[in-house]
């Protein structure tokens, strides 16, 4: 009896974790988004489905600017990563763990801290452009501080850790000896590349692009500290509409719409990838 | 809190059973579901709306200050550049009483402090503050209406009663100083890097000049947003009404999408103006002459020609402080002539104190160099010490007739600042 219960004993504390601290606010989350009201007479549930429709019409520009923000990050950090990783992997020797370790260090820093701190370095008449600007090389109202290019240098900046891991996992794996099979068997170095490490190299590209692309584009600390209001992202419009004009059912629908839209879109990913399930791929 | 009689469940429970479209749905007679929708229903988010609150019962006062005793210990909420770092004022003022200050400059914005606190306030917790100074406007009038503010007990402010002036004794938006008596006034203007900028900024078409582009800062409160957008329009924004809020918008909307705004700011903006991101931007009147007192820089503030809006920062105490008695002490303590005198010395805002004036004058004569021209200055400053012609350029923030009409306005402006 007891050797029965075993597994269902061992599942409880993740299991109630997950009921209180996933399902208990996606449910609050849900009621919220069908409510109407205002802050100071309180929001009741009437079942309104019109706020998605107000929310998406609203801020449209600002969702389809987040996914491709973080799907050009996403791109950017596979072609960053992807190098650093296959160094690490096959030329690392035994200093790989060091390696790693400064790839991290970093990474013991707040990552709101870092970013503000990137503000600094480019700010207009910081150290950086400061001389530049009083040699004439770039006018007096350049700027890169609030700039596409800024914003989206910082999520790369950010998220490069996510991309370098999975993908230095993958290519660790690799059999050299597979590699020396290609090889012997007359392949360049270029087709050796193509054909069979890249391929198995794929698993953890995908497992990079889910731990990227996904915060990336709900991200809002990038954005609100080196952006402008021209970058505005969706993560911050949810922020602002919850933590400035306590407007919860719109910040709640256009939480929602985000999530489905992230979701539709890592399955369409998946399936373009190949038959493999998702989540089988992204628990490697 | 709606009344509710007995033993009825929430009305937001009901009205969520009885809903027609709910009812239709006929996936939701599985039980299953139907429990998810009463769990959905159930999880209404209740207001605290108290119509009557501009009008107290006459003993809520005696109400809420019996049995309040002191604790020693003021918890302070208040905004960055509001008073000398030195704290000075508060020094004396812990000499003078025993009474801690625990003095925080956590506000910066009126939008996210409301959001901020509503929630505990809305359950009756205590913020972690005793005081807090907010600015009139649309967040004061929902503290208000959602009965988040303590009445004050006026006998417990005889500094006040006496130093006052007559003007700040009778605002529209607390008439009768129920909740709040002032901090500071300050005047919305623009600030500028003449630097930068080789010509003298007058007016508010400043703000849309193309030569400026990508560095034109704007405040992402509504209100102050929408103020500007009218003014430059020539609109007033007291007597405004929808269709004008519109055509602000369509405004401020040119300015962003033709690239001359930078950002919209929250108190940040001066950190962005020393940083030299906004060569011109909206302005607070005493923020200036703080950041070029502390760090040397020499940016100008000016009252546009189109106009300026005044505002009033006022001392409240939230119902849940737990320390109230402290904190009233304090807020009558900078009405002492010589504190308000040492206050408007150092932030350079409107003071409500006018006997503060003859103070900083002789305050001026025992100093000496530097500091004794500064002092005159601040004693002659129209920023500090505004005339009536002064007053008479400026406007004061709009008072909203509802929720909805408020609502409305908010719907308009902010998709501006939201990008």
């Amino acid at each position: 009896m007891r050797r029965r219960l075993a597994p269902y004993l061992l599942v409880l504390p993740g299991g109630v974790w997950l009921l209180l601290f996933f399902a208990v606010p996606m449910v609050t989350m849900l009621s919220l988004s069908l409510q109407q009201g205002d802050i100071v007479n309180g929001y009741v549930f009437t079942g309104h489905w019109q706020t998605y429709v107000d929310a998406i019409s609203a801020y449209r520009t600002q969702l389809v600017r987040s996914l491709m923000y973080g799907g050009i990050a996403t791109i950017v950090l596979i072609v960053v990563s992807f190098p650093v990783a296959y160094w690490i992997a096959f030329y690392g020797g035994r200093r790989k763990p060091t390696y790693l370790l400064l790839l991290l260090l970093p990474f013991f820093v707040s990552f709101v801290l870092r970013t503000i701190s990137w503000r600094y370095i480019l700010t207009d008449d910081g150290f950086v452009l400061g001389p530049l600007k009083d040699s004439g090389l770039v006018g007096a109202s350049f700027h890169i501080l609030g700039t596409p290019f800024a914003v989206i240098a910082g999520l790369v900046y950010n998220f490069l850790p996510f991309m370098v891991l999975p993908v230095y996992v993958a290519l660790e794996r690799i059999d050299p000896r597979v590699v020396e099979a290609a090889r012997d068997l007359y392949a360049s170095p270029a087709t050796t590349f193509r054909k069979v490490i890249f391929p198995l190299a794929l698993p953890g590209v995908f497992a990079g692009v889910l731990m990227t692309f996904v915060p990336a584009s709900s991200d809002y600390v990038n954005s609100a500290v080196l952006g402008s209001s021209s970058t505005t992202m969706i993560g911050q419009v949810i922020q602002a509409q919850y933590l400035t004009n306590s407007d919860y059912p719109t910040a709640s629908a256009l939480s929602f719409t985000l999530m489905a839209v992230l979701l539709i879109g890592v399955f369409a990913y998946a399936r373009a990838l190949g038959t493999e399930d998702v989540m089988k791929v992204a628990a490697r | 809190m709606p009344p509710s009689p007995g033993n009825l469940p929430d009305p937001a429970l009901l009205r969520g059973l009885t809903q027609r479209r709910l009812g239709r749905r006929d996936a939701l007679r599985l039980s299953g579901l139907s429990a998810l929708g009463m769990a959905l229903a159930a999880c209404g988010v209740e207001g605290q709306g108290e119509p009557a609150a501009s009008a107290p019962p006459a003993d809520a006062v005696a109400k809420y200050w019996t049995g309040k005793t002191s604790t020693k210990k003021v918890d302070f909420a208040c905004w960055p550049l509001y008073m000398d770092p030195e704290q000075p004022e508060l020094k004396k003022f812990t000499e003078e009483t025993g009474i801690k200050v625990n003095y925080q400059e956590v506000i910066q914005e009126m939008a996210p402090w409301f959001a901020k606190v509503q929630p505990q306030l809305a359950a009756n917790q205590p913020i972690g503050y005793d005081l807090m100074v907010i600015t009139n406007g649309i967040q004061f009038k929902q503290f208000k209406d959602s009965g988040f503010l303590a009445p004050l007990d006026h006998s417990k402010l005889p500094n006040y009663a006496k130093n006052a002036a007559p003007a700040y004794k009778e605002e529209a938006f607390d008439k009768g100083n129920v909740y709040s008596i002032p901090w500071a006034s300050g005047i919305t203007g623009i600030a500028y890097d003449p630097a930068k900028i080789k010509r003298p900024i007058t007016k508010l078409a400043d703000l849309w000049d193309p030569a400026f582009k990508g560095k034109v800062g704007m405040f992402s409160d509504t209100q102050e947003l929408g103020n500007f957008g009218m003014m430059v329009l020539n609109i007033d924004p007291d007597a405004s009404k929808a269709d004008d809020w519109k055509k602000a918008a369509e405004k401020l909307k040119e300015q962003k999408d033709k690239g001359i705004i930078r950002n919209y700011y929250d108190q940040s903006y001066i950190d962005a103006l020393g940083k030299g991101e906004v060569w011109i931007t909206q302005a607070w009147s005493g923020d200036v002459f703080q950041k070029n007192v502390s760090d040397g820089t020499n940016f100008k503030f000016v009252i546009p020609e189109e106009g300026g809006t005044i505002w009033t920062d006022n001392m409240t105490i939230p119902v849940t402080a737990a320390s109230p008695l402290d904190a009233i002490t304090l807020m009558d303590f900078f009405y002492r002539t010589d504190m308000a005198a040492s206050l408007a010395e150092y932030i350079n805002y409107v003071t409500p104190v006018p006997s503060a004036r003859d103070q900083i004058r002789k305050d001026a004569e025992e100093a000496s160099g530097e500091d004794k021209e500064s002092l005159e200055q601040v004693a002659d400053s129209p920023l500090v010490f505004p005339t009536e012609a002064d007053y008479a350029r400026l406007n004061y923030y709009r008072d909203f007739a509802s929720a909805a009409e408020q609502q409305e306005y908010q719907r308009i402006f902010e998709p501006i600042v939201l990008g």
